[in-house]
């Protein structure tokens, strides 16, 4: 797994760039993500990475659109706002998460 | 008397009482199975029907023709599972107690929860193929079809046999050009997934499989609703595709009963150990199948496979012994590709399907990955071997295990999120 220093913060990252160890993570590298992928975290993406993360701590497993939607109340019409073209992964990346599984 | 209670007489359900009434002493278990009707359809075959490939009276028999003797069939809905209390109620009222219990109710196609998805189109421009009812009302609409956009679209994954909608499509492609009218169609595949499939290699394979007979992916695509007057799916983010036969595959859910026992999650799959298929919630209550939330396909090779290791699971639990066989998400499906040919992929929850050979490695007869006459021979047996050999629990030769023997993985390179 490649090591990689982003804005002073060194994370493992996998080869699409997502973050291996999710303890790595923190509110100010989120910011530094979003901004790799031109996202300005508003409030309104907040939400969803807190959910996203809690989540995650709780299941072991990154949500899906649909269960940020049902359970942690971010309706999918405002998550393709937030996170243009490709919600899923782009809040996963932001999150630090895994990319979700693609159910297969 | 202990009682093993089981809902749902589907794939699943009718394989675990087979097996499992032969390893336990009928003067210790009871064993009851609980369905809502007594028609055992052949799920895959409904792939067929639209083409006139089968006939209705080849995807059904009846369940109890399967089930063995000293196995209580009960008709019923299921309405509730009380997990404190080992007791389920079925609508009419009637309670079935249990000291385990295994849910085997599958997964449903839900058009009611796409918005527009049931409006005046239904069954008129608008079809599905994952029912007994849409895949024969799709086989007449195929057949006034003779120009314009037939569009193949996914409403959301996951969805049992994930391949069943490419199949289709490369099977439509097939059956157009047969008729001399695949130029004046324009065929159109629609996924809320970046590509064709869900893992790289796959993908990039079933992909240029699609670019190779014209037919255009329009990929990420996540429809909010159907506008009927128009005849469009339209994504949340507000991209339109105009269709003049749209086949889709609904969204995809558990039971409702599910959801009323508060055992399911947003979808209502029940949460799992993915190797015991044990519930997280009670050690007494296993789901087996398309009805768990385990992260592999939703597949009647699946359904066989754990079975096969829930089975052994079993026997040691109840001696008091801890379980040591571990589910690796195994699944293998064929992929019709049209033209007498198909494809085959096998894979598990850490490996994505890769070029080889099946069942056995290097020698087969069956290539993973490539086209053949005998994937295609091997599907088409398929249903033979499902009534006479699978559901009645008879021992296969296909190990329950993924086998990386004789596989090859190309290098891969993925692309950095954009
Ligand atoms: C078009 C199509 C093609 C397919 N092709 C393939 C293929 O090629 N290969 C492959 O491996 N798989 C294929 N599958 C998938 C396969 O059919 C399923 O994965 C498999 O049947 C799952 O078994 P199951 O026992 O979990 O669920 P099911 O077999 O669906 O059984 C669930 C049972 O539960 C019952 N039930 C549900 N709710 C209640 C209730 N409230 N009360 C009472 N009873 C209830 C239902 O009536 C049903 O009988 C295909 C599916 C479709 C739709």
């Amino acid at each position: 797994m490649p090591v990689t220093t982003l804005d002073g913060h060194q994370i493992h990252v996998n080869d699409e760039g997502f973050l291996t160890d999710p303890n790595e993570w923190d509110d100010s590298l989120a910011t530094v993500l979003a901004a790799q992928i031109g996202i300005t975290l508003t409030d309104a993406h907040w939400k969803a990475i807190r959910f996203l993360r809690k989540d995650f701590e709780e299941q072991g497993e990154t949500a899906t659109l649909r269960r940020v939607a049902t359970v942690g109340g971010v309706p999918i019409k405002e998550l393709f706002a937030l996170f243009p073209q490709k919600p899923a992964k782009k809040m996963a990346y932001i999150s630090g998460l895994p990319k979700p599984q693609g159910c297969v | 008397m202990k009682r093993l209670l089981v809902l749902g007489a589907g794939t699943a359900g009718t394989m675990i009482v087979n097996k499992l009434r032969r390893r336990l002493a009928a003067t210790d278990w009871h064993i009851t199975v609980v369905d809502r009707d007594d028609v055992h359809p052949y799920q895959p075959g409904y792939l067929f029907l639209p083409f006139g490939t089968y006939k209705p009276e080849q995807v059904s028999r009846s369940r109890h023709a399967f089930l063995p003797d000293g196995v209580d069939f009960v008709i019923g809905e299921v309405d509730r599972v009380d997990g404190a209390a080992d007791l389920v109620t079925l609508t009419d009222g009637r309670t079935l107690a249990y000291d385990y219990l295994v849910i085997a109710s599958g997964t449903s196609p839900r058009p009611d929860q796409t918005p527009g998805m049931l409006g005046s189109e239904w069954r008129r421009s608008i079809f599905d193929f994952f029912t007994f009812d849409g895949a024969q009302a799709l086989a007449s609409a195929l057949k006034e079809f003779d120009h314009g956009r037939l569009v193949v679209h996914i409403t959301d994954m996951p969805i049992k046999c994930p391949v069943a909608p490419l199949e289709f499509t490369f099977l439509a492609d097939s059956w157009l050009r047969k008729r001399g009218i695949r130029d004046r169609v324009e065929l159109v595949y629609v996924t809320p997934l970046p590509g064709a499939f869900t893992k790289p290699i796959a993908s990039a394979h079933l992909g240029s499989m699609l670019d190779e007979r014209k037919i255009h992916v329009e990929s990420d695509f996540l429809v909010e609703h159907i506008d009927n007057e128009k005849k469009m799916l339209v994504s949340f983010d507000e991209r339109e595709v105009p269709f003049d036969l749209l086949v889709t595959i609904p969204l995809n859910m558990g039971a409702d009963f599910v959801a009323r026992s508060g055992l399911g999650n947003e979808l209502n799959y029940i949460p799992v150990d993915r190797h015991t298929l044990q519930s997280k919630q009670f050690a007494n209550i296993f789901a087996v199948g398309d009805s768990s939330d385990i992260p592999t396909s939703k597949a009647g090779s699946v359904a066989h496979f754990s079975v096969e290791i829930f089975v052994d699971n079993f026997l040691q639990l109840i001696q008091g012994r801890p379980m040591t066989g571990a589910f690796d998400g195994h699944a293998n499906c064929f992929i019709e590709s049209g033209d007498h040919k198909g494809l085959l992929i096998d894979f598990n929850y850490d490996t994505e399907p890769l070029p080889g050979a099946y069942p056995l490695p290097l020698v087969g007869p069956m290539g993973l990955l490539k086209e053949t006459r005998a994937n295609h021979l091997g599907k088409l047996a398929f249903r033979w071997i499902y009534w006479n050999v699978l559901l009645p629990g008879r021992w296969m030769p296909l190990p329950a295990h993924m086998s990386m023997i004789g596989k090859k993985n190309p290098n891969r390179t993925e692309n950095l999120i954009t």
